[in-house]
């Protein structure tokens, strides 16, 4: 084989994308008649619907049907939920709405335009209700419910206690204790949501073209809420997607809506969100508040800890939610050798958007609390930052470790990672100018974070948040199923198909990679075709691309797919070259004796035998070139009686640096300097992995000091555009420096570990504790913009009485 | 985010352009680079029945030099003037604003006037035309009229343009033997500013101090002597206002830190 993994390869999607050939969902081509929808979406966020009069859209010009909640119900079941309580939600609003923007009523029409001209001639009768946006006062026994059939907000509490956390905190010398909220964001991709929908009434079956990016366990809950077996819900995904983040798999409402607009209409229905609903209603990360508490030393050693999350996810609980409580579960110690942990998961719905997959996906509010809770324990013992997280990581000799909480990491050498970074005069040099700057009175502060990053996520994990016992009665839930296929044609051209979906992580070119190394051919003879088709493709419930599992899963699927078709290739050879398959070797196109390389045979002689004299290949061996590796690793265990959980498959750490000063005219926070180490086991594509590693800091940045999803007290939402709602452009991200280590995983056969989603959970906490270190404060809320961090200097009770 | 329907014209003369401003009154809109009209058409803010592109006519697509004041026409674009030759000499203070106006690709359609048209109360061209002392050149079938800068930008998007009224041209005062700075603080770049701020000084140190961002519309002053002081007491008198990125007393301070740099840069400048 030829070596191809490591090298910085260029981009195969380049060519296409930057010279505007990419093909987008948009861009496809439509069947004729079809019709354009618009979304109706409540002013409200919290009302009763009396009643939709509906009549004078319906006359408007070239507007085919307007569709209802009442409509919805009929045609469709709620959706399925990973909790059961008696909350339902359909594709339209039924009866209540529960935040601003949801989607009420659906308009289908010969334009979009005209839709929209219909739009303003619908008549919907609110009675407004109390609005409760506070994740905590939500939970009080006063707060307006929601959902009254639920008889809470709080749809779920559970209690999980790993170790003897009482024993620790009674034996420990302090009990250092912060509450810590994460705010709201998105990360914004700049192609909204798109769907085209079909219905074919002789089959019974829909047809839709969808920008979904799974996972595809959403696959089933779609086709049951449109009543129909998986089969006759043929998804699409076009091949270019621009940009997902996690926030395209919320598409499926829309998919569910659209299908029932064209079983309704009898045409295909085809619907583009423009920026404002992407904004208003599109998806979230949810809002999170932390008591996290350490049981600590004199010496600033953890010897147990305590959290209590209470995560916010807006007005329903959609599939696969609460998936950011439980997606870290298993390594809710982080980095940190921490035996004794008492966790306290609680889940509450308030009058905002639905919250569900976004890039970090649980991460960024876990270690915020965390890291920020390890900067406190310093600032309170007054030792050094450093030290205190030096001496809690875990001992590269303890790997593979198993974390209090079940996550089973896999390999690294956490400490050596830290000296790396703050070596090589790193630390001295932002030491410097932090007394420099601090010398002429300017704000300057060093911040740290230490974070263990997952990667391909165990099936089974959400699972958790039920009792041993429910469990058990719900049968086993684990595991990852990872599939590519390589195919070889009559002239030994290679294609490889995969259960990914297409978002900018490069899957095209690693791919190609990955199957030409093993080919002994180079990645431009490799095409990968990436765009997916749920009636001819094939993929599991893990399918799709996110939590980072490309790296980890379906890398390895085309790795064990392309060394099978490697040893097919082999024993075809040696039959034809006369040689014993060991001494076969595939090398520079061909296919060749390892011992006497002039024995040789070009790759596509060999290939087109299997495909035109199938008699002459080796007994027992099936015909045709296509081999699909499956993968479906055995570390991935179910949930134990205990509550354990390996939550992933594989697990990187960062360790982040940064310095930040406060501008002293606009009170921004402008960020001096930062590094990042990565240690993501081998790199498959250093070139692809810093692309990632830039796009999650750039998002880590925006977390930090940037994006938040504002809204008022009665649930008005504020941040509605991009005036509003502000995305930092190239301009306002800085400089990061970018180091690696690899410590190859023992758990997947390429040692690689996904690396996409780190600098979403490091950055934020990082230049957190880097402003609480700037301004010596002990409470820092992100985004930190300017009007937060000059009420921090110049709090208002120093203003002069009656100022706005 | 489809606009209603409307009408759109593309007359051929200016002759032409105000005659139908005449006709259609309030129910029209001039179209020229379209960078804040094309946005509220689609969020229907406004309705009009009729848009007149104005971009392509060549009476508007000048910029004459008058010795003493360039004017500048309504279609032409802020790239536009930022690439003419004699910017730097005859419109330093335009030359320092004019990167901050928008992005590079959203000057390459806004025009001078169209923001100027606009008025927007923290917007760079506006306040470089208040401290300036310019005027707007305004046309209609009735003929045309000259209203200063402070006369003309009233309050927040509000105008002393008539309904039949175009702009038709801004007039830039040239400035010689002066200094001058602009500066802003903005959330991002290419934001509207929280607070912007331009000033001129003289070679006596006598300067004329331009803010946007803390009133409907820029505001200007006279600093002589104590400009951190003078500066200070300005932005108690103007308190400023809150929005979801500042709060009014974060605009002041933003005012009190800013100001004076730029006080000096201009003054430095001027020496």
């Amino acid at each position: 084989m030829t070596e191809q993994l490591g090298k910085r390869i260029l981009r195969k999607e380049d060519p296409a994308l930057l010279s505007g050939r990419g093909r987008y969902a948009d861009d496809l081509p439509v069947a004729v008649g079809t019709l354009h929808a618009h979304v109706v979406r409540s002013p409200h966020a919290h009302a009763e619907i009396l009643g939709i009069n509906t009549a004078k859209a319906l006359a408007h010009d070239g507007v085919w049907t307007v569709i209802t909640g009442q409509d919805v119900r009929k045609l469709s079941d709620p959706f399925l939920t990973a909790i059961k309580t008696p909350v339902q939600q359909w594709a339209l609003a039924v009866e209540r709405v529960r935040y601003v923007g949801e989607p009420v009523a659906l308009i289908v029409a010969e334009s979009r335009y005209l839709a929209e001209d219909a739009a303003e001639l619908i008549e919907i009768e609110y009675e407004p209700l109390e609005a409760v946006l506070d994740p905590i006062a939500a939970c009080q026994k006063s707060a307006p419910l929601l959902h009254p059939q639920a008889e809470t907000n709080q749809v779920s509490v559970r209690d999980f206690s790993y170790g003897d956390p009482d024993a620790a905190f009674a034996r420990a010398d302090r009990r250092i204790a912060m509450t810590v909220p994460f705010h709201r964001l998105s990360f914004t991709p700049i192609e909204c949501y798109v769907v085209v929908a079909h219905y074919n009434p002789a089959k019974g079956s829909y047809d839709v073209l969808a920008n979904f990016q799974g996972p595809f366990s959403i696959h089933p809950v779609m086709a049951r809420a449109l009543r129909v077996p998986g089969s006759k819900l043929r998804l699409r995904i076009p091949p270019d997607s621009g940009g997902s983040f996690g926030i395209k798999l919320s598409v499926f409402p829309y998919v569910v809506l659209m299908a029932l607009a064209a079983k309704i209409t009898g045409r295909p229905v085809k619907w583009v969100e423009d920026r404002i609903e992407h904004l208003v209603a599109a998806s979230s990360g949810p809002n999170r508040v932390t008591e996290i508490e350490a049981a600590v030393d004199k010496d600033g050693r953890v010897l147990g800890l305590k959290l209590d999350q209470l995560e916010d996810y807006g007005a329903f609980l959609r599939a696969p939610m609460p998936g950011p409580l439980y997606r870290m579960h298993g390594a809710v110690t982080g980095a940190y050798d921490i035996a004794h942990v008492a966790v306290t998961n609680r889940v509450v719905l308030t009058n905002k958007m639905p919250a569900s997959l976004i890039r970090g996906f649980g991460g960024p509010q876990l270690y915020l609390a965390l890291e920020r809770l390890m900067h406190r324990i310093a600032v309170e013992l007054k030792l050094d930052p450093l030290e205190v997280i030096k001496r809690n990581l875990i001992g590269a000799p303890k790997f593979p470790y198993r974390a209090a909480a079940g996550a089973l990491y896999d390999s690294g050498d956490y400490l050596g990672a830290v000296t790396e970074t703050t070596g090589g005069g790193r630390l001295d040099e932002l030491k410097r100018r932090r007394a420099a700057a601090r010398k002429d009175g300017r704000l300057y502060g060093i911040g740290f974070a230490a974070v263990v990053e997952p990667a391909m996520s165990n099936m089974g994990y959400l699972s958790t948040l039920l009792t041993a016992q429910a469990r058990d009665k719900a049968g086993p839930k684990n595991g990852a199923v990872s599939m590519a296929t390589v195919n070889v044609d009559p002239l030994g051209a290679i294609s490889v198909t995969a259960d990914v979906t297409v978002q900018g992580q490069s899957a095209e070119t690693v791919l190609a990679q990955i199957v030409a190394g093993e080919l002994g051919l180079e990645p431009g003879d490799v095409t990968v075709v990436l765009e997916m088709d749920t009636a001819k493709d094939q993929w599991s419930i893990a399918a799709g691309t996110y939590s980072s599992r490309f790296a980890s899963g379906t890398a390895v699927a085309a790795h064990m797919a392309a060394v099978q078709m490697r040893d097919k290739l082999k024993a075809i050879g040696a039959k034809q070259l006369n040689v014993l398959p060991d001494d076969v070797e595939l090398a520079g196109g061909k296919i060749r004796s390892r011992t006497n390389p002039d024995n040789a045979l070009p790759f596509g002689r060999v290939a087109g035998t299997s495909h035109w004299s199938p008699v002459m290949l080796p007994q027992d061996m099936a015909p045709a070139l296509s081999e699909t590796g499956v993968w479906s690793p055995p570390e991935l265990e179910p949930p134990a009686h205990d509550d354990r959980i390996n939550t992933s498959l594989t697990y990187g750490f960062i360790f982040d640096m940064c310095g930040v000063e406060i501008d002293p005219v606009s009170y921004a926070v402008r960020v001096d300097r930062y590094v990042t180490m990565h240690d993501a086991g081998r790199l498959m594509n250093p070139m692809v992995a810093e692309g990632q590693i830039r796009g999650a800091f750039a998002q880590g940045v925006a977390a930090a000091l940037y994006e938040e999803f504002i809204y008022n007290e009665e649930g008005a939402f504020l941040t509605g555009t991009f005036a509003d709602y502000l995305v930092p452009t190239v301009a306002e991200i800085p400089e990061v420096e970018i180091l690696h280590m690899e410590s190859p995983s023992p758990f997947t056969p390429l040692g690689a570990k996904g690396l996409a989603e780190g600098n979403c959970m490091s950055t934020p906490a990082c230049i957190a504790n880097a402003i609480a270190d700037a301004l010596s404060v002990r409470d820092v809320i992100l985004p930190a913009t300017p009007r937060r961090i000059h009420a921090l200097l110049r709090p208002p009770q120093a203003e002069k009485a009656g100022k706005p | 985010m489809k606009p209603r329907p409307f009408d759109y014209v593309q007359p051929e003369t200016a002759e032409e352009a105000v005659a139908l401003l005449a006709d259609y009154g309030d129910e029209a809109r001039i179209l020229a680079g379209g960078q804040s009209l094309v946005p509220m058409l689609n969020l229907r803010l406004i309705e009009p029945a009729v848009l007149i592109d104005i971009s392509r006519l060549a009476a508007f697509g000048a910029i004459h030099d008058h010795g003493d004041y360039i004017e500048i026409g309504a279609a032409v674009t802020q790239n536009t003037l930022l690439a003419w030759r004699e910017l730097k000499l005859k419109l330093p203070l335009l030359a320092a604003a004019l990167p901050f106006v928008g992005h590079f690709q959203t000057r390459n359609k806004g025009t001078v006037c169209g923001s100027i048209a606009h008025a927007d109360p923290s917007a760079e061209l506006p306040l470089a035309l208040a401290v300036l002392g310019g005027a707007v050149v305004l046309r209609s079938k009735r003929g045309e009229r000259v209203v200063a800068a402070e006369a003309f930008q009233q309050d927040m998007l509000t105008t002393a343009r008539e309904p039949d009224e175009l702009v038709a041209a801004v007039r830039f005062p040239a400035i010689e033997g002066k200094g001058v700075a602009f500066n802003e603080v903005a959330r991002r770049h290419g934001d509207f500013a929280m607070v912007a701020v331009a000033a001129i000084a003289d070679r006596r140190g006598a300067v004329m101090l331009g803010v946007g961002g803390m009133a409907g519309r820029p505001m200007v002053r006279a600093v002589d002597g104590d400009a951190a002081g003078a500066v200070r007491e300005w932005a108690e008198e103007l308190e400023g206002y809150e929005d979801l990125h500042a709060s009014a007393a974060l605009r002041r301070d933003l005012l009190c830190n800013l100001a004076p740099r730029v006080i000096e840069e201009a003054k430095q400048c001027a020496a």
